[in-house]
Order: structure tokens, then C-alpha cells, then sequence
């Protein structure tokens, strides 16, 4: 009777999250918590992951987390599984969660990420010798605005994204400076604003990303990117300073809770298994915040054209 | 009369002192050798936030009481308060057993049973019209496409507002009954309204684990301070007639309590749940970043994707369950039981028709789901969105006054907002420690200086001083707007009724909507920077001068307005002569409510990239830095009670000057 209860309780539990019945023999069938943030692409490829895990017989729950605080919970084994962790914004993070032996990094997701200083199309009238970063030394004006002529103003991503701009500006003696926003929203609201306008506008951008495809614009080519740029004054077009080229390109990593593996094996499997690529993502990010398409819809379409290669994850 | 005019000379004397010192550049002080004057030495700071942080560690790691170790202790309380929790979001959204594809076993509440239950509610606590009014609000939100994520606010909020209100009375009755503990508390409450969320949200995903119930615990503690206060003081002001009454009858001390004391105090009581309700619905946004869902996720989600509409509509309809759940609690409060009823229904249906009719609406929905799908979930093209002409009306806004708003920026930030900078940057800690002291202490007398002087002297061994002056000549510049701007409307509204109304919906609004909802709007207009953060701090904390000031107005007493009318005032001279004066005391508290609500904007603002204590607390948040946050955070809440402390002070010593000179 007691067992039944117990049963009974933990079913009408199971229940309240977002679960199916497991059809094939797995590990646990606790349910895999993984973590939504609040941008589309995120939403996208967690769920795909999530509905691999269910077809493979495994329940799932979706968790919302803000993007750094849930190191806490993947630490404590709160939370299991969070599908992008960006190389650009959440490496160190990410590298002080996996030191504490508590967090693993089960490998790339296929996605690259790409961060730079980035310019709506009409602006290349302005300064003609766009994208190369040196026309931004003599037409630093056309980006000025009253608070900061003659100056330009380049506006950077929150402080805590990083991306040493400051010094960037100085390394490669370019008139700007540089403002940060709060937070991404408030980027994307002073691009849209100033689009709107046609008016002058420098600032981060990073892909994939919706911005992209809603607005025509370019990245700023500077000298690539190499780690002995960042670290060593000497390497780069300054010879004085470090930082005098752009930022790196990298991929965006699945993360996972270290007893993940142990619990899971199966699942650990298919999480190391799963890619998906740029392109994909960036036509379904444009389709949810542009076209603005359901998510669910868009994850269907996703596994009803790419049936053969979840199945291969799964291993059958 | 001679003294005191030297002693104004004196002030006059500092004040000029005190410009000069600003605003001239300090390098005769560095080339003397007082270069730790001018930016205090990081080798005499104390590393505070390391200490915390490893306090934090030892309470997750070591600490136990036998063998239960702390986070066991708070985890089990996590359950706790996950159980009903998880009750209320089956019931309203979630359904029992199955899953979301399998479907549930017993669904959840249809959209047409939960509207029916509220307006029966309405009803039985009030009239039609409540029912009317709490069914439209429900309708609403069915309407508007936003039920699903409504439902699981409101199931957090149900959770969380008896909490906050059941253990806000507890305490507050505490606090009445021993005042040994009243005095314990008080600070601890100070600390609870002022310390800004953000840094305290990582301690509590620690202890309480990654989801829901951290986001439930977070606002509790931000929601229940106003309900113990409310209560002590509610207590405190029973009519000491009944309470003799009581004592005459022999009450026991729990009967005193529970059936004397707080039911003549309910009307006041019912202001402390209100107070909790409106709090609770105001944690939504950031709850939501941990973990709790619902409408204040859809509210980011949104405007991340600068769909503006979208986050607008998503942030009305927190206004409008706050609005339904407020009016329905206080209807429910004051609600006196009908006269008994002669006969008695013969049947149980006709004792209870509301509940019968609601329970029949509840079964019929739930069966007819499975035929009718419109009964239970409303239909997805009934929806309607307003939310392409927000987006347009935005964009009209910028293309077509850009440049006129930009004009009226510069203006504001030229000869407002840089000079203040300068003068709170310019100014020596050591000398502007004295100034806080000095203040304190023509305000209060030395012990309110020795507190502030410790708050203050806090502030800078941390090392938060510079950003601890950023942020005080933000909220500084907003209170003065806010000022400037209220103090007039609060007129208005004080002399008439029709325009106190129509003022009273605005700033009702502009209090609830989460303030996430117009910064982005405001970044577009304004782009990055100070201003945009002062414009987001003025609309946040314009709602108490108004209020208070109109109520001052409205409270002074008609005799003496009459007695002025007979001495021949006109009007001008009653209200500038008569009306003001007496309700200075209530204006120097709603500038006090202010200069609160505009520091507990700070972290706010820190998403539009101020370089504040806000931006501090709010990088510790990300960067899961305990001690850190928790380092700023009290910097932030210092500087909270510190102005409150002198304003209270400076107000209670206008009060007893204005006595004293009608006395005379």
C-alpha cells in the first residue's frame, strides 16, 4: 500500500513537469533539468536537445536560468544540462565551474560564435573605407555624438561581457569612446533607434544572432585575432601594446553537470553527439524573432527534416 | 537673535568652503602630502567581501548541527514550499499527471472555470461590480494571449503572498509583544527593504537551490518587511478601550491577540497585504530570471528581441492581476458577514449557489475540454495584440523628435546632471564624512552623527566610495526632478478630486509595470548613459511625492480652512498660508518615500550600463560573487538609511518648530 502511494505521488509529481512517460529501458528516469535563458537561439537549441533526450526515452525538464548564475545551480547538481555556453562571454565562468570538479565541458555544439565591431550599411557612404579597421582612424567624427565630438562613440556590450574595447581603442589609436550598455536589450534598442534614423551607430555585435538578418550592416575587419596579440605588446601592428587586434572567434560549448555521465550515460552519449551548425541555426532564430513563428513549430520542422541524424545520435 | 544669525553665517561659511573645495582641482592637497584625501588608498581597504564569500562557503560547506548540516536545513524548507507550489501550478496550468505530450490525467483549470471562480469571488466578497471588474481583468489576460504565463505567476504569487503576509503578522506581533525584540528587528527590516535583491539572489540559489522556490524565498523577503511594520504599528494604535475590554473579560494572552487585538486592527492590517501583493507582483521580473517563468519571462524574452509590444503587453497584464488581486483582497477584508439567514436552503446548491455554480463550470469545462477545446484553453485566433502599435508609435516617436528630445537632454545633462557629478566627485572623503556628520547631527544630535559616520566610514573601507558618489548624485539629480515635477501634480491632485482620480491610475500603473518595460523605450529615445537611467528613476520614484503631498493637502483639517475663510484668506493665501504649511510633515515623508524608491532603482539601472553601485552588485550577480554583492549591496542600503535617517529627523524637527510656533 505504501509502495502504491509512493508511486502514485511520485507520478502525480512527475506529472507537474514537463515530462513524458519513458518508452525505452534508460538509466534514470528522473528527469534531465536543462536551462532556457531568455534569447531565441538558446530557446531553439535547448529544446531540440530536449526532444532528442525525449525520443531516446529520457524525461526532461526545462529550467529558466539566467546565463552565469546557473554555474551555481550546474554545480550543486540543481541543474543539469545547459546547451550554449558562449567561448566569447562564458569562459570564465565556465573555466572556474569545471576547476571545482563539479561541471564538464562535453564538447562543441557546432555553433561558432562571432563577436565584433559591427556597422549598419548606410555608414559605409560616410567612410568609404570600410570594413577595413583603419578608415575608422580618419572618419572617427561621422560616429560622434554631442557628448562625445569630435570624439566617435563605439557602444560595447555590458561590462561583464568583457572584450577589452578600452584598450583596443587605445592599442590601435582610434579617436572613439567607448560606452557600455547595461545589458543586451539596451544594445539592440539603441541599433534599432538609430537605424530607424539612419543615424550613425558603431557597436557590438555578435552571431548567430536575429540582428543580422533584420539589419544590412558589416563586421569591422581588424587584424585577426591570436592569443600572443592579447597577451604580448610586441606581436601586432603596436609594437607598445597588447589588445591591438579584434576579438576571438570561438565555439559555443554544451555544458553539463559532472554526474551527468554517471547517471545518465546514455544521455551523456547523445548530448556529446549532437551538433548543429550555424546556418541552421541563424534560418531558425530568423523564423522565430523575425517571421515570428511559434518555437514549438519551429523544433517540429527541425525534427521532422532532420530525422536521420537525431536518429544516429540516439544510436539507433 | 545675534546667535543666530552667526550661527547662519556659519553654515553660509561651510557651504562656500565646501563648493571651492569641490570644484577647484585638488593638486595643492596631493603636493602636500595629503594625496590619501583625494582617492582613498586601496592598501587600507578591508577585504570584507573575501571574508563574506568565505562566511558563505563554511554555511554551504561545514556548518551543521550534528549531523544535519545547514543546506540540509534549508533545502527541506525548499520542499516545503515547492509542494504547494507545484499544487497551485497544476491547478492552474499544469494539469495532474501525464506530461506535455502525453497530455494530463486530470487537466488543469480551464480559462472559463478560473474567470468564473474569480468573479464568484468578487461577488461573495463585495457586489456585481467587483465580479465584474476581477472577471474583466481575468478576461483580459485570456484575450490578450497572455494566460498561460499569467497562471504561473499567479501561482508563485499565491504561494508567496500568504508567506509574506502570514509570517509578516507573526513577526510584527512579536515585535508588539516584546519590545526587546521590536528593537532587533527594526534594523533588520531597514536592511530587508534597502539591500538590493540582486545581492542577495545568489546566496539564496545556494541555499535553496536552482528554481521556483529561490525565485519564492527572494521575494518574500523583499515583500514582507511593510506587512511587520504595519503590523506593530496597527497593534499599537487599537483603541486602548477595547483592550481594557478584553482584559475585563478575562481573555487569555492568545485570545487577546487573535480575537481582540487583530481583528479591530484588520482595516489597517489589510494596507500591510496590500503592500505584500503589490511588492510581490513588483519581484516578478527579476524572480523570473531564476527560475520562476511566467509573465515577467515573457517580459524579457521580448524585449530582448526588441519586441516592444510584446513586453508592453506582457508588463500591463502584471499591472492587471495586480489590480484584480488587490481590489479582491481588500473587498475580502472588508467584507462584514451577512445577517444569518432565517431559513435554511433545504439543499446544500442553494446554501452555496456560488460555489455550485463555479464547482458545475469547473466539471463541465474539464469534460468538455476533450470535445470543445475552446472550453478549456482559449483559442489561439480569438487572441488580439496591440503590440504592432506600440512598436510603430515608438518608432514614430524617435524618427519623427529625436532630435528635440536630444536638445532637452544636453540642456538637462549640461546644467543638472554634470555639475552635480563633479561636485560629489570633487569633493575630499574627508570632508564630505564631516559634512554627513555635521548634517546628521544639526538633524538628530550626535548619535544619529556617530551611525551615519559608521554607515559612511563603511562605504569607504570597502573601497565603494567613488561608486558610491556616482550613485548618490544619480538618485540625488532624480529626487530633485521628481521634486520638481511631482510637487506640483500632488497639488493638483490635493485641490481636485476629479484630476486626483485620473492621477492616481497613472502612477498606480507606472509603480506596477515592471520599470524593465519603459527602460527599453527610453534607451531608444535617450540612447545609453546617465540620463537614461535618471529619466527611468524619475518615473520609478515620482509616485510617493504626488501621493503624499496630495494628502497633506487633503487632510488638513476643515476647521481651520474655515477659520481661514473667516479671517478673509482667499484662496491662494489658504493654500500657500493654511494647507501647505500644515502638510509639511506628510510632504517631507513622501520626499523621504522617494529618495527610498529612487535608490531601490539603482540595480535597475545598472542594465542601461551606469557605472554605480547598482552596476557593482549587478556584476557581482553574474559573476555568482557572494561576498561581493553582498559588500555592495549594504553600500547601497547605507546610503538608504542614511538619508531616510536625517530626512525622519529633519522632518520630526520641522513638525516640532511649526507646534511650537502656533502655540505661541
Amino acid at each position: 500500500m505504501r509502495q502504491m502511494c509512493l508511486r502514485a505521488a511520485a507520478g502525480l509529481l512527475s506529472g507537474l513537469f514537463l515530462t513524458t512517460g519513458a518508452v525505452a529501458q534508460v538509466e534514470s528516469e528522473d528527469p534531465i533539468k536543462l536551462t532556457l535563458h531568455d534569447w531565441s537561439g538558446q530557446l531553439i537549441n535547448t529544446r531540440i536537445m530536449g526532444r532528442v533526450l525525449q525520443e531516446a526515452g529520457y524525461n526532461v525538464e526545462y529550467v529558466q536560468a539566467d546565463y552565469l548564475a546557473q554555474f551555481a545551480g550546474l554545480k550543486t547538481g540543481d541543474l543539469h544540462l545547459a546547451v550554449e555556453i558562449w567561448e566569447t562571454t562564458g569562459r570564465e565562468a565556465m573555466d572556474e565551474a569545471i576547476a571545482t570538479g563539479q561541471v564538464v565541458n562535453v564538447g562543441a555544439t557546432g555553433l561558432e560564435a562571432i563577436e565584433e565591431w559591427w556597422y549598419p550599411l548606410y555608414m559605409k557612404e560616410r567612410c568609404p573605407g570600410l570594413p577595413d579597421w583603419e578608415a575608422l582612424k580618419d572618419c572617427a567624427e561621422e560616429f560622434a555624438t554631442p557628448e562625445t565630438a569630435p570624439s566617435g562613440r563605439y557602444l560595447g556590450g555590458p561590462v561583464t561581457w568583457g572584450g577589452f574595447d578600452e584598450e583596443r581603442v587605445e592599442a590601435l589609436d582610434l579617436d572613439f569612446v567607448v560606452v557600455h550598455a547595461g545589458t543586451d536589450a539596451a544594445l539592440f534598442a539603441e541599433l534599432e533607434s538609430a537605424y530607424q534614423r539612419q543615424a550613425p551607430i558603431i557597436l557590438w555585435i555578435y552571431v548567430p544572432h536575429w540582428s543580422t538578418s533584420r539589419y544590412e550592416g558589416e563586421f569591422v575587419e581588424f587584424p585577426p585575432y591570436t592569443p600572443e596579440c592579447y597577451t604580448d605588446p610586441s606581436v601586432g601592428v603596436n609594437p607598445d601594446a597588447a589588445y591591438d587586434c579584434g576579438k576571438p572567434r570561438g565555439p559555443i560549448w554544451k555544458v553539463a553537470w559532472a554526474g551527468l555521465q554517471e547517471k545518465w550515460p546514455g544521455a551523456y552519449a547523445i548530448v556529446e553527439a549532437y551538433t548543429i551548425s550555424n546556418d541552421e541555426m541563424s534560418a531558425m532564430v530568423a523564423d522565430v524573432d523575425l517571421e515570428g513563428k511559434d518555437i514549438e513549430a519551429v523544433v517540429d520542422a527541425w525534427m521532422a527534416a532532420n530525422e536521420d541524424r537525431w536518429r544516429a545520435w540516439i544510436g539507433e | 537673535m545675534h546667535h543666530r544669525r552667526r550661527r547662519a553665517l556659519g553654515w553660509l561659511a561651510l557651504a562656500a568652503a565646501t563648493l571651492v573645495l569641490a570644484f577647484t582641482d585638488k593638486d595643492w592637497l596631493e603636493a602636500a602630502g595629503f594625496d590619501w584625501a583625494v582617492d582613498y588608498p586601496s592598501r587600507w581597504e578591508l577585504p570584507l567581501a573575501k571574508a563574506v564569500s568565505g562566511a558563505m562557503a563554511w554555511l554551504l560547506e561545514d556548518a551543521a548541527i550534528g549531523s544535519v548540516g545547514f543546506t540540509d536545513v534549508t533545502r527541506g524548507i525548499a520542499w516545503a514550499i515547492e509542494q504547494p507550489y507545484r499544487l497551485a501550478l497544476a491547478l492552474l496550468s499544469t494539469g495532474f499527471g501525464g506530461g506535455a505530450t502525453g497530455g494530463a490525467v486530470v487537466p488543469a483549470l480551464s480559462w472559463l472555470a478560473v474567470t468564473a471562480g474569480v468573479a464568484a469571488l468578487g461577488h461573495y466578497a463585495r457586489d456585481w461590480l467587483l465580479a465584474a471588474i476581477v472577471g474583466a481583468c481575468f478576461l483580459y489576460l485570456a484575450l490578450f494571449g497572455q494566460w498561460e504565463s499569467a497562471m504561473v505567476t499567479l501561482a508563485s504569487v499565491l504561494i508567496a503572498v500568504p508567506i509574506g503576509a502570514g509570517g509578516g503578522l507573526v513577526l510584527g506581533i512579536l515585535a508588539y509583544r516584546h519590545p526587546r525584540f521590536d528593537r532587533a528587528l527594526v534594523p533588520v527590516l531597514d536592511l530587508m527593504q534597502t539591500i538590493p535583491i540582486f545581492a542577495y539572489l545568489v546566496p539564496v540559489l545556494f541555499l535553496f537551490g536552482f528554481g521556483p522556490v529561490s525565485a519564492l524565498v527572494a521575494t518574500v523577503i523583499y515583500a514582507m518587511p511593510p506587512m511587520v511594520r504595519v503590523t506593530t504599528l496597527a497593534l499599537r494604535s487599537v483603541d486602548p478601550e477595547i483592550r481594557d475590554f478584553g482584559v475585563m473579560a478575562g481573555c487569555t494572552r492568545g485570545q487577546m491577540t487573535w480575537r481582540i487585538l487583530v481583528p479591530s486592527a484588520r482595516e489597517s492590517l489589510m494596507l500591510g497585504v496590500n503592500q505584500v501583493i503589490m511588492l510581490s507582483l513588483n519581484m516578478v521580473i527579476i524572480a523570473s530570471m531564476i527560475g520562476a517563468g511566467g509573465l515577467g519571462f515573457d517580459v524579457l524574452t521580448s524585449l530582448r528581441r526588441l519586441d516592444i509590444g510584446g513586453g508592453f503587453e506582457a508588463g500591463i497584464a502584471i499591472v492587471v492581476l495586480a489590480v484584480a488581486i488587490d481590489r479582491l483582497s481588500q473587498a475580502l477584508a472588508r467584507r462584514r458577514p451577512a445577517a444569518t439567514r432565517q431559513t435554511r436552503p433545504p439543499s446544500i446548491l442553494l446554501r452555496y449557489p456560488r460555489s455550485a455554480i463555479v464547482l458545475a463550470i469547473v466539471i463541465a469545462t474539464a469534460l468538455a475540454g476533450e470535445l470543445a477545446p475552446a472550453l478549456h484553453a482559449f483559442p489561439a485566433d480569438w487572441e488580439v495584440t496591440t503590440g504592432a502599435f506600440w512598436n510603430d508609435a515608438i518608432s514614430y516617436i524617435n524618427v519623427r523628435f529625436f532630435d528635440d528630445l536630444e536638445a532637452v537632454k544636453l540642456f538637462i545633462l549640461t546644467w543638472l546632471l554634470l555639475p552635480i557629478r563633479q561636485f560629489l566627485l570633487g569633493l575630499p572623503w574627508p570632508w564630505a564624512m564631516l559634512l554627513v556628520a555635521l548634517i546628521a547631527w544639526k538633524a538628530g544630535g550626535w548619535r544619529l552623527a556617530a551611525g551615519c559616520l559608521a554607515m559612511a566610514a563603511f562605504i569607504l573601507v570597502t573601497g565603494m566610495w567613488e561608486k558610491a558618489m556616482i550613485t548618490v548624485y544619480l538618485c540625488g539629480a532624480a529626487v530633485l526632478l521628481a521634486m520638481v515635477i511631482g510637487f506640483p501634480i500632488g497639488l493638483l491632485a490635493g485641490i481636485s478630486p476629479a484630476a486626483s482620480r485620473a492621477i492616481g491610475v497613472v502612477l498606480d500603473t507606472l509603480q506596477t509595470l515592471p520599470s524593465f518595460v519603459y527602460l527599453i523605450p527610453v534607451v531608444m529615445l535617450f540612447r545609453v548613459g546617465d540620463f537614461t537611467a535618471l529619466v527611468a528613476i524619475v518615473l520609478y520614484a515620482l509616485a510617493p511625492i504626488v501621493r503624499y503631498t496630495a494628502h497633506g493637502l487633503r487632510s488638513v483639517s476643515p476647521e481651520l480652512i474655515e477659520a481661514g475663510v473667516v479671517a478673509g484668506c482667499t484662496r491662494g493665501q489658504i493654500l500657500l498660508r493654511i494647507r501647505l504649511p500644515l502638510a509639511l510633515p506628510e510632504i517631507l515623508l513622501g520626499i523621504n518615500q522617494t529618495i527610498m524608491l529612487a535608490i531601490s532603482m539603482v540595480v535597475i539601472t545598472a542594465l542601461v550600463g551606469t557605472r554605480d553601485l547598482g552596476q557593482e552588485v549587478y556584476i557581482a550577480l553574474t559573476k555568482a560573487d557572494t561576498g561581493r554583492g553582498i559588500v555592495a549591496g549594504l553600500a547601497v542600503a547605507f546610503i538608504a538609511i542614511i538619508a531616510d535617517r536625517i530626512v525622519t529627523a529633519g522632518a520630526r524637527r520641522a513638525r516640532l518648530r511649526f507646534s511650537a510656533g502656533v502655540t505661541v
